[in-house]
């Protein structure tokens, strides 16, 4: 299964607040 | 990337994934204090870094060190049901990995913090004579001996 990343870290944080989840939060040099 | 599919489903069924990369966004290598790739971080509900991967791991360990990262989140968060249970699934699904000896010692501090029963804290430094008696974690646990 893919991963659904997000680029938007304030609105991943809020979104957090909601679901319960934690942020997971991946800097990478490689390709994207 | 991320080609192994138990690290997939356990980053999409815990956490809610952010990727950047450096050179888009430069700014928040600053904000989160990030100076190296792949640097993995987990964050709290508030925004509050609670775990921190840096550097490539094979698959095994950087799963475990993804699990170390939820369960710290969920103990740092005063949620500590849940911490010894994500701790001691370490224990039992990848008991070889380097993050193995630190889930015990958390797993037993988790139940110590949950219950106030000072006897969880000598069984996770018995438990220390058994398995991983070599690691730095059963230094820190020797003094629940006693």
């Amino acid at each position: 299964m893919a991963i659904e990343w997000k680029e938007d870290v304030d609105r991943a944080l809020a979104e957090a607040k909601e679901s319960g989840k934690p942020l997971l939060l991946d800097f990478t040099a490689a390709p994207m | 990337m991320y080609p192994e599919s138990r690290v997939t489903q356990f980053i999409s069924d815990t956490f809610n994934p952010v990727r950047l990369h450096v050179k888009k966004h430069p700014e928040a290598l600053e904000r989160f204090g990030a100076n190296w790739t792949p640097t993995v971080m987990v964050l709290d509900r508030n925004g509050k870094e609670a775990y921190r991967i840096e550097g490539y791991l094979p698959p095994d360990d950087f799963l475990s060190q993804l699990e170390l990262g939820a369960a710290h989140e969920a103990f740092k968060s005063g949620r500590f049901d849940e911490s010894e249970r994500r701790f001691r699934h370490i224990l039992e699904t990848l008991p070889s990995t380097d993050a193995a000896a630190e889930a015990q010692y958390w797993a037993g501090v988790s139940k110590y913090k949950a219950s106030g029963d000072g006897s969880a804290l000598k069984a996770t430094a018995d438990a220390f004579k058994e398995r991983y008696a070599d690691s730095s974690w059963a230094k820190k646990a020797s003094v629940w001996a006693a």
